[in-house]
C-alpha cells in the first residue's frame, strides 16, 4: 500500500499548475464552475494540445503520451481546481479517444486520434432520447444499412456539447428485431451533414449545455461504426465506467469551494469574520473532509485503471458520492451567504462571483447526467454486493 | 499510489481472522463482557505467542519488527471480531509511546514484558472535562525529594482495573499555555494511593475512573522530557485515533456483511428483501460509508507508518469514521428489522462498539475543528 504520488507525478502537477496560473495571470480566462463542460475556448484547447495533454494515456504508437491514469487524474484535477475552460476537448479526450483506442479500426485510429489530440474534435454526446433516459437500451434512433452507408433517423436529447459540436458520438439501433440491448451500435462522425439539426435547451442556470439533436435521413459511411455492430451496448457499459470515473464528478464546482473559504475569511458578521463562527468552521471542515475522502474514491479508480482493470462499481461509487458532495457544497455556500446567497451573478452585490447561486442550480444535473445516482446504486448493489431483484 | 496489501499483510489478516473467529464466537464475547476483568488471560497468552503484542517492537525487545500499517490490519480484524480485552490499551497506549519516547532503560524494562503478554498497560489521560486537548489535563504532579507526588482523577481510562502500569499525563508546572508544563509518568498501577472503579459503558468495555491520591512516582519514571510531554501526548492521541479508525473499519465492515447477507436471506412479499431497490440503496449507502472509512483510515495508518506528518489525514479519517458509523449502524438495524434489536442477535455488539469508538480519541466535532485549523481558518 502506498498513498504517495511519485516525484514525477508531483512535478507534473506543478507543471500543470504553473501553466494554468500563468494563463490566469495573463488574463486569458477567469476560473469558473462547470468550465469543463460550459466554457468553450478553442485557443485554450489548442494550447493544452500543444503541451501534449490531450490523449495523455493513449499508447505512444497512436501519438498519445502513454502515461498513467493517475497522471490524467492529476491533470484533470488541476484543470478543475483552476476552473479552466476545457469544454472544447473534454469529451473527446475523456471518452471518445479511449473508445477508439479500444474498439476502433486501424484506419479510425489513424484518422480520428490525431484530430482529437489537436483539440479539433468538439464532441456532442448523443445518447439519451426522450423515452430513453436511465433505460438507455430502449433507445429508438435507427441506423439502417444501405450499401456502404448507414442512414440515421431519430432524435437525441440532453446531448451534452451539442450546440458547439463538430463531431458526434451516437448510439443507435441497428437491429430492431433483436432484444433491446443486443441491437445497438456506436458511431462517431462529423456533424456538418445534411439532415442534422440542433436545438438548444436552456437549463435552470440560464446556460446552454444540453441540446436536442434531430437526424433526418442522415447518411454516414460504414467506417463511422465503432467496434462491432449490435455490440454497442456492451461497449458503452465499459465506456460509461470511464465517463463516470473523472474528477469532474467531484470537482466541477471546486472554484466555489475556494471562493467560499476566501469569503468566510473576509466577511464579517457581528464584527467578527465568519471564519471564527463555530458553525461556519464546522460546515467548511465537513466539506473539506468530504472532498478529501472523495479524492480517495477518485484516485482509487485511477489506481484500478492503471492496473489494467476497468473501473466497475468503483467508478459508480465515486460518481454517486462525488455529485452528492458537489450539491452539498453548493447548498452550504448558499446557507453561509445567507440573504446574499440569492443574488444572481449579474447582481452588483453577489458574493463569491455568483458561483454559489450558479452552482446551487447547476449541481442539480450532476446526479442525473452520465448515470443517475439511483442507476449507479443499482450497479453497485448488483455488481458488487450481489443483490438483485428476483 | 497503490492500494494493494502485501502478501504478508494478507497472511496476517487471514491468520488473525481465523484465530479470532475460532476463539471469540459471540457467546465468548458475551461471557467476557460479563466478567469484571473483561478479558480472557488464556487467550491473551495465546495472542502473545502469536507475536501480536510485540508486533511492531524491534526483535531486541521480543517483538517481530513489523510496521504500524501491519498493526492497523490486525486491529481491523480485531474490530471485526469485537475482541474484548486490553490489547489496544497495552500496545497502542502503553507499548508504542514507550517505544517512541522511552529511554533505552525504559524500553528494556517494559517492552519485553508487553511483548510476552506478561504486562498490561494503559493510558490515563482524560479527566472530568472529557477533552483530548491540553486544557483538559488538570491532574497535578508535584516535585518531591526523589520524585513526584501525583494527585487528581482520571476518567474513561480503559482497562485500568487490570493494568500493571499506567502512563499518567499530569501537570508539573503552571504555564500560560495549556500545552506547556505537562509530563507523562509511567506509574505502577499497584502504587499506594491509586483507586480504581469501573464505569458502566455502552460497549461494556471496562473504562475506569482512577483516583490518584498522593501517589509517589520516582523521577526515572518520567517518559520523555518533564514539562514537555504534550507533544508526545498529541502523537499518542493521533496514532490512537488512526488505529481506532482501522478498528472501526473492521466493526463497520462486519455490520455491512451481516446486513447484506441478511437482505439476501430474509424473505417478504415472496422474495428476498435484498431484491427491493430501497434495501439495495441502503446497502450501497452503508458500503460507500465503509469504503470511505477504509480508504481514509488506511491513508492515515500508512502515513503514520511512513513517519509522515498527518494531522489532517488522521482528523479526516476519524471524523469520517465517527460521523459515518451511526449512519451505517442505523441502516444495519433498519434492514435487519426487529430481530436486530434483540439482545441475542450479534448485531448489537457492533452497534454498541461503534458508538463508543466514535467518541474515543476524538469525535467528529473535535476533528472538524482540527481540520478547520489545518485549513488556516
Amino acid at each position: 500500500m502506498n498513498f504517495k504520488f511519485t516525484d514525477e507525478q508531483v512535478k507534473f502537477r506543478q507543471e500543470v499548475r504553473d501553466f494554468l496560473e500563468g494563463e490566469i495571470k495573463q488574463g486569458l480566462w477567469q476560473p469558473t464552475c462547470d468550465a469543463w463542460i460550459m466554457a468553450h475556448d478553442p485557443e485554450f484547447t489548442r494550447r493544452v494540445s500543444a503541451k501534449g495533454w490531450i490523449g495523455l494515456t493513449w499508447p505512444k504508437e497512436y501519438g498519445g503520451q502513454g502515461r498513467s491514469f493517475i497522471d490524467r487524474l492529476i491533470l484533470t484535477e488541476e484543470m478543475l481546481r483552476y476552473g479552466a475552460p476545457a469544454a472544447c476537448h473534454w469529451f473527446a479526450d475523456r471518452q471518445i479517444g479511449g473508445a477508439i483506442v479500444h474498439y476502433g479500426t486501424d484506419e479510425q485510429k489513424e484518422e480520428i486520434l490525431p484530430i482529437i489530440m489537436k483539440g479539433e474534435a468538439y464532441v456532442g454526446l448523443g445518447m439519451s432520447e426522450p423515452d430513453a433516459g436511465s433505460d438507455l437500451a430502449s433507445l429508438k434512433t435507427r441506423a439502417t444499412e444501405d450499401g456502404d452507408d448507414f442512414i440515421i433517423d431519430g432524435q437525441k436529447t440532453w446531448t451534452s456539447g451539442g450546440s458547439n459540436m463538430n463531431w458526434i458520438y451516437l448510439v443507435a439501433r441497428t437491429d430492431p428485431e433483436a432484444p433491446k440491448a443486443r441491437g445497438i451500435s456506436e458511431f462517431f462522425f462529423r456533424t456538418d451533414l445534411p439532415g442534422v439539426s440542433v436545438s438548444p435547451i436552456v437549463d435552470i442556470t440560464g446556460g446552454v449545455h444540453f441540446n436536442e439533436v434531430f437526424f433526418d435521413n442522415v447518411r454516414i459511411p460504414k467506417t463511422c461504426l465503432i467496434g462491432e455492430k449490435n455490440r454497442g451496448f456492451y461497449q458503452i457499459l465499459n465506456q460509461l465506467d470511464f465517463e463516470r470515473s473523472g474528477m469532474e464528478r467531484l470537482m466541477a464546482n471546486y472554484p466555489l469551494f475556494e471562493a467560499l473559504i476566501q469569503y468566510v475569511k473576509e466577511t464579517k458578521r457581528n464584527g467578527k469574520p465568519l471564519a471564527e463562527d463555530p458553525v461556519v468552521r464546522s460546515k467548511i471542515a465537513q466539506l473539506k473532509i468530504e472532498l478529501e475522502v472523495g479524492r480517495l474514491y477518485m484516485y482509487r479508480v485511477g489506481v484500478i485503471m492503471d492496473e489494467g482493470r476497468a473501473p466497475n462499481w468503483e467508478s459508480s461509487m465515486s460518481k454517486a458520492y462525488g455529485t452528492a458532495f458537489e450539491q452539498r457544497l453548493a447548498t452550504a455556500a448558499i446557507e453561509i451567504a445567507g440573504l446574499y446567497g440569492q443574488l444572481s451573478p449579474a447582481s452588483r452585490l453577489t458574493p463569491m462571483r455568483g458561483m454559489a447561486y450558479h452552482s446551487y442550480l447547476s449541481s442539480k444535473g450532476y446526479s442525473l447526467q452520465a448515470g443517475s445516482s439511483e442507476v449507479l446504486k443499482n450497479i453497485i448493489a448488483g455488481r458488487k454486493l450481489e443483490l438483485s431483484a428476483k | 499510489m497503490d492500494l494493494v496489501l502485501t502478501e504478508e499483510q494478507e497472511m496476517l489478516k487471514k491468520m488473525a481472522s481465523d484465530f479470532l473467529t475460532d476463539k471469540f464466537p459471540k457467546t465468548v464475547v458475551k461471557e467476557i463482557e460479563e466478567t469484571e476483568s473483561g478479558y480472557s488471560p488464556e487467550i491473551w497468552k495465546e495472542m502473545a505467542e502469536l507475536g501480536w503484542m510485540g508486533l511492531v517492537f524491534p526483535e531486541e525487545y521480543g517483538g517481530v519488527d513489523m510496521s504500524f500499517l501491519d498493526l492497523a490490519m490486525l486491529l481491523e480484524e480485531m474490530g471485526r471480531a469485537c475482541l474484548p480485552g486490553p490489547y489496544f490499551s497495552t500496545v497502542m497506549l502503553g507499548g508504542l509511546p514507550i517505544l517512541d519516547a522511552g529511554s533505552d532503560k525504559q524500553k528494556q524494562e517494559y517492552l519485553p514484558g508487553i511483548a510476552s503478554g506478561k504486562t498490561i498497560f494503559t493510558l490515563a489521560l482524560t479527566e472530568a472535562s472529557a477533552r483530548y486537548d491540553a486544557a483538559g489535563v488538570e491532574a497535578k504532579a508535584t516535585a518531591d525529594m526523589d520524585g513526584y507526588i501525583l494527585n487528581g482523577t482520571k476518567l474513561f481510562v480503559p482497562d485500568a482495573h487490570i493494568a500493571d502500569y499506567m502512563l499518567c499525563v499530569a501537570r508539573t508546572s503552571d504555564e500560560a499555555k495549556p500545552e506547556d508544563g505537562i509530563t507523562i509518568f509511567i506509574v505502577d498501577a499497584k502504587s499506594p494511593g491509586i483507586s480504581c472503579s469501573l464505569l458502566k459503558t455502552i460497549a461494556n468495555d471496562k473504562l475506569c475512573e482512577v483516583v490518584f491520591d498522593q501517589v509517589k512516582v520516582p523521577k526515572e519514571n518520567i517518559l520523555g522530557e518533564p514539562d514537555k510531554g504534550w507533544a508526545e501526548v498529541k502523537k499518542i492521541v493521533e496514532r490512537a485515533a488512526a488505529a481506532k479508525c482501522c478498528d472501526m473499519v473492521g466493526c463497520l465492515q462486519e455490520a455491512l456483511d451481516m446486513t447484506v447477507a441478511y437482505a439476501k436471506e430474509r424473505k417478504q412479499y415472496d422474495q428476498p428483501i435484498g431484491g427491493f431497490q430501497v434495501i439495495q440503496h441502503y446497502c450501497v449507502d452503508m458500503f460507500t460509508d465503509v469504503e470511505g472509512a477504509r480508504l481514509s483510515a488506511y491513508q492515515a495508518a500508512w502515513m503514520i507508518s511512513e513517519g509522515l506528518p498527518c494531522t489532517q489525514e488522521v482528523a479526516i479519517a476519524k471524523a469520517w469514521a465517527s460521523f459515518a458509523s451511526p449512519r451505517v449502524m442505523a441502516l444495519a438495524h433498519q434492514i435487519h428489522g426487529a430481530i436486530g434489536c434483540t439482545i441475542d442477535h450479534d448485531l448489537q455488539y457492533y452497534t454498541r462498539r461503534a458508538s463508543a469508538d466514535g467518541v474515543t480519541f476524538g469525535d467528529a466535532n473535535f476533528y472538524r475543528e482540527v481540520v478547520a485549523r489545518e485549513m488556516g481558518l
